[in-house]
């Protein structure tokens, strides 16, 4: 098999305090059908089944997340597209993540309202993204073609936190 | 001067600053406003159209006079000095109405960001600090905002309660829940409690300022409770000579004093409607400013301050104003004529307090006018989910803005759903109010009587406007240009109303107010446009091949969003040459291109064959799986919207490509459809654009070279007939190839995972084969008669138009446009067609040119390059029965000259398609 290209392979995020780095090649199944069960049934929430996220995108949309060549569309029913390269993964990890998202995200990331599993659809740095909170990092799924965008954009708005506090 | 002692500001760190190129020192804690009076400058600006010289005239963001430009660190234009806070190496000087920007660009940065809140306090005097004090210990997430850099608002310069005002502060900024942004000026507010702030970061840190910190941010702030405790300001009255330095508002006056510890004058007289002035008029006293009269306008005074050891003149008003340029007298004069010249160089005016109402205004709430306050204030009936207290609600009373301040608080925060908790509030013995008077202006020559000092307005000004019939004060502002400045009028602007309604005769409570609209205060371009400027302006879109074209010396087009190559041009050649070049090898040999950017939808389901057959005016649903067919969609009008290939994968699955600037608006397009009108449908779409990396391999030698790449795949003109695809094993990759054409030429469209499209394209590319870009493309579609959607067609054009009519189903019941094309607008043989133009001199045609027959405008050339296929140039254009046109001469406008060209057929090499097997 050749070498696969990531769409931040070439992307060198800096060292600086949010831990900015790209999950590539993860396997991502979007599935649209009649809401069942099996299924995350709330709005904005994501359900884990061993090492599989599954995220709620709308009434009738889910994105199973999980590892490279975890699975694929035949593991569910309906409307099943593999979307493994349509989009690929930022974790954000350190204690200014929310407030470096806040910077280009219009939707309320506070724990109280965005808790582990949480999931939205929105924009961020004007790129459609979906976010999902997970225990110890947020994962920002982005558009192969913004990738680079979104990526240049954090990485240029975490200079903000490069330094505590003002004189 | 100076006072001794008192004021907010640190003795001990002296700052230097210069104006209007004199060295002055001030102190850390003052404006430059509070350092240029204790450093006993008078006049600071020069009024806009008189020329008359201005001093400070207030303290806070109201300032209407004291506009400064800033020179150093770096050029800010028209800044009220009231409003810098002082810093070490400030270089400022005094403007006369209009500043002047910066003549190289500005090295600051500048962002935004978000933040939502359960309780939003909006002004941190006692009334808000009560109602911060309240969320915040009920635990409710809590935002306060103050455009101060410290919390306190009209107590800093009253000097009251500032033990309690350091508890709350102290306590907010330790609770886990609560943000507090001081030097934050909310300037907008919008529907669903949406309210934008900008927080002044840096900038007083003047040259110290931290390169990577924002200078200027805005905040996007979601509310789910507002509080407004935006205070009040006090008005000036119109009077003889109200605009000489040393007029100041009396608040401002005693601000200066409490604050910053200056000293506005020596010896005072005092002009008043109300109560507030007497205590400026105590604490100047006590400071060792002698205050020689308070005239009160009210006939009886004031109860409540009877015993200050003033004299204190009942009835009395102001008669004029002498000095030239500062004041250095007053005459007053009685109740019975009598007149009294007073020597001062300070005069002290209020003429009432108006409810800072903007906010609330905007939030679109309306303010009324309160008779016992003689001030417009909010009506308390806003549709919006917001309190409004103490003084911005009209209440004047240190102790009545506490306690409405804890109330707005109680009601916030359990309208937030939490249990308000009581807050600790000062307990305040309040003196006898006597009510203040509703007054406007006092006698006198009424060319002197400034009613906006910014915009030089007189009430002489006024009274032209209302002579020439105007009833309404936005007339009258915008004829007079009053409230039109920098300030929007907030000490000028009920005044206006108060002097329009008296020289009507009218009330001015059914006269009203001018309309407020944001922002609040002026917001530079620079913050507002934070860090959307240049590459982040608007996201950039790029193909998973970027790299690859940027290594090899592409040039690129934007494409909506996206960067899509434009040409790739070799050594020494220009855009001609490289263009003609990618055509040939096109054409002759063998070239690539990345399509990558083409939208891709996947349609699925049991009716998505019947989903496509009302969504295309051809049929789809007869499509074989392992075929493609090109489709076109309309709107219902008829009207061309989008066009492309739909495969058909299985007998429910389909794939659907669109132009690439139209990939989102067909995806919503489908869903709105199915959402909306067919929800019986059993169909669903997703988006699979960058899911798959195309490449087209365009060219008589495209069959050899995918064989080569493909050795598994049957390429013979049979095997793989035109418009079928099939999944293949292309240089080791899983792919899936569609044979269609957008050039005419034998093609192949080789899709790949996004995550392979660098291998497949540096596989071609060791082959030698050459890439061309989207300029090589539009000549090759359109030497094919091939339009885009959106370049060859406006919203006006429909398929029979195009010569697509071929493409219109005569068999299905019913799609998107058909009703339409019954219409006998439809069918008028004078519709603009696309046709091919050929200019007879071989000049290049301009894209947009008119074509003209006897002065007739029959229409437009819509596409146009040099093919060297054809070897000379060619056009596209749609033209008024166009097709019936063949052969005749038009005349194409170019620049002045008209050129005369011969329409031709649409498709204008290779018509009979002998190319297409290769």
């Amino acid at each position: 098999m050749a070498e696969q290209n990531s769409p931040l392979g070439g992307f060198r995020f800096p060292e600086g305090p949010v831990t900015i780095a790209e999950i590539p090649f993860l396997t991502q199944i979007n599935i649209r059908k009649e809401p069942d069960s099996s299924l995350p049934l709330s709005a904005g929430t994501s359900s884990r089944s061993g090492d599989v996220d599954i995220l709620w995108l709308g009434p009738d949309e889910w994105l199973a997340v999980g590892p490279p060549g975890g699975f694929t569309e035949h593991h569910w029913e309906g409307s099943v597209v593999d979307v493994s390269a349509q989009r690929t993964t930022i974790s954000l990890r350190g204690p200014h993540v929310r407030d470096l998202l806040a910077l280009g995200c219009a939707t309320d990331l506070h724990p109280g309202v965005f808790g582990v599993g949480a999931c939205v659809q929105t924009t961020l740095a004007h790129a459609p993204v979906i976010i999902l909170r997970r225990e110890s990092e947020f994962w920002v799924l982005v558009r192969a073609s913004f990738a680079t965008h979104l990526a240049g954009w954090l990485v240029d708005a975490s200079r903000e936190f490069a330094v505590e506090a003002l004189p | 001067m100076r006072a001794g002692h008192g004021g907010l500001v640190d003795r001990d760190r002296p700052l230097r600053f210069l104006f209007d190129g004199v060295e002055y020192q001030g102190f850390q804690g003052d404006t430059l406003a509070s350092a240029l009076l204790a450093s006993g400058v008078r006049q600071v600006a020069t009024s806009i159209r008189l020329g008359r010289p201005r001093g400070i005239f207030a303290a806070g963001v109201e300032e209407p006079n004291a506009l400064v430009q800033i020179e150093e660190p770096f050029p800010e234009p028209m800044l009220p000095a009231t409003t810098i806070e002082l810093y070490d190496g400030l270089v400022a000087r005094g403007l006369r109405g209009r500043g002047r920007l910066a003549d190289r660009p500005d090295p600051a940065r500048y962002d935004a960001t978000h933040a939502h809140c359960d309780v939003l306090v909006i002004g941190a005097g006692p009334a808000g600090l009560a109602a911060a004090s309240v969320a915040a210990a009920s635990g409710a997430r809590t935002i306060v905002v103050d455009d101060q850099p410290r919390l306190g608002g009209s107590l800093l310069g009253t000097g009251e309660q500032l033990d309690w005002v350091e508890r709350v502060t102290a306590g907010l900024r330790a609770a886990p829940e609560v943000r507090v942004l001081t030097r934050t000026t909310a300037f907008g507010y919008y529907d669903d409690n949406h309210v934008i702030a900008v927080e002044r970061r840096t900038g007083h840190l003047g040259a110290q300022a931290p390169a990577h910190l924002s200078r200027e941010r805005i905040w996007r702030i979601r509310a789910g409770q507002v509080v407004l405790a935006t205070g009040a300001h006090e008005r000036s009255l119109a009077f003889s000579g109200n605009d000489l330095p040393g007029v100041m508002l009396a608040g401002a006056a005693r601000t200066y004093l409490r604050r910053y510890g200056v000293r506005p004058g020596n010896r005072a007289v005092v002009l008043t409607g109300n109560d507030s002035a007497y205590a400026a008029a105590r604490d100047l006293h006590a400071a060792g400013v002698e205050v020689a009269a308070i005239a009160d306008l009210r006939p009886g005074g004031s109860a409540g301050w009877a015993e200050l050891g003033i004299e204190t003149l009942p009835g009395w008003a102001v008669a004029g104003v002498s000095g030239d340029d500062h004041v250095t007298g007053v005459t007053l004069r009685g109740p019975d004529g009598t007149e009294r010249h007073v020597d001062a160089d300070l005069l002290l005016v209020s003429g009432g307090w108006n409810p800072v109402g903007a906010l609330y205004s905007q939030a679109g709430g309306r303010l009324v006018y309160d008779d016992a306050l003689a001030a417009f204030r909010p009506d308390g009936h806003c549709r919006q989910a917001l309190h409004v207290a103490g003084s911005a609600s009209g209440a004047y009373q240190l102790g009545l803005c506490l306690s409405e301040g804890a109330a707005a608080g109680r009601s916030a925060t359990r309208a937030a759903g939490f249990e308000p908790v009581e807050p600790a509030i000062p307990k305040i013995k309040e003196r006898e109010v006597t009510p203040g008077l509703a007054v406007w202006m006092l006698d006198g020559d009424e060319s002197t009587q400034f009613v906006d000092l910014q915009r030089d307005v007189t009430v002489a000004d006024i009274a032209r406007a209302t002579g020439t019939g105007m009833r309404s004060v936005e007339h009258v502002k915008r004829y007079t240009t009053a409230g039109t400045a920098h300030d929007q009028g907030k000490t000028s602007g009920t005044l206006a109303s108060g002097v329009v309604a008296e020289l009507l005769g009218v009330d001015v409570g059914e006269l009203g107010t001018t309309t407020f609209r944001p922002p609040y205060v002026p917001v530079s371009f620079a913050a507002l446009a934070g860090r959307d400027r240049g590459m982040r302006f608007d996201p950039v879109r790029v193909t998973a091949l970027h790299q690859w074209h940027e290594a090899n010396g592409a040039l690129f087009e934007n494409v909506g969003q996206w960067k899509r190559p434009w040409y790739y041009p070799r050594d020494g050649e220009d855009m001609l040459t490289a263009v003609l070049r990618e055509c040939r090898t096109a054409r002759e040999d063998v070239a690539m291109m990345d399509a990558s950017t083409l939208g891709k939808i996947d349609v699925q389901g049991a009716d998505a064959g019947e989903f496509l057959d009302r969504l295309y005016t051809n049929m789809i649903s007869t499509l074989k799986p392992g075929a493609i067919r090109y489709g076109v969609m309309c709107r219902p009008d008829g009207m061309v919207l989008d066009d492309g290939t739909v495969i058909r994968l299985t007998g429910t699955r389909f794939l659907v490509t669109t132009t690439t600037g139209n990939a989102a608006a067909i995806l919503d397009w489908m869903e709105e459809w199915l959402q909306t009108e067919w929800p019986e449908l059993r169909v669903r779409c997703t988006s699979v654009t960058e899911q798959w990396a195309t490449v087209a391999l365009v060219g008589p030698r495209s069959r050899e070279v995918l064989a080569g790449i493909a050795p598994g795949l049957d390429v013979s003109k049979d095997g793989f007939p035109f418009m079928t695809w099939r999944d293949a094993t292309v240089a080791g990759l899983d792919a899936r190839v569609c044979r269609i054409s957008f050039s005419g030429e034998l093609a192949y469209e080789i899709n790949v995972s996004w995550w392979d499209a660098l291998t497949l394209w540096e596989t071609l590319a060791a082959l030698g084969i050459t890439p061309y870009g989207t300029e090589t493309m539009h000549v090759l579609r359109a030497e094919k008669g091939y339009p885009i959607i959106g370049q060859d067609t406006d919203g006006t054009v429909t398929p029979h138009d195009l010569g697509l009519g071929w493409a219109v189903s005569k068999k299905k019941a019913d799609f998107l446009g058909k009703r339409s094309f019954s219409r006998a607008e439809n069918s008028r043989a004078d519709r603009k067609q696309l046709v091919g133009l050929l200019s007879d001199d071989g000049t290049l045609l301009t894209e947009g040119a008119a074509l003209v027959v006897d002065r007739t405008s029959l229409g437009h050339v819509t596409s146009s390059y040099h093919s060297a296929a054809l070897g000379r140039t060619f056009a596209l254009g749609l033209v008024r029965g166009g097709r019936d046109l063949v052969g005749q001469t038009i005349w194409a406008t170019l620049g002045d000259e008209p050129t005369p060209v011969t329409i031709t057929g649409s498709v204008l090499y290779d018509p009979e398609g002998a190319r297409r097997d290769g």
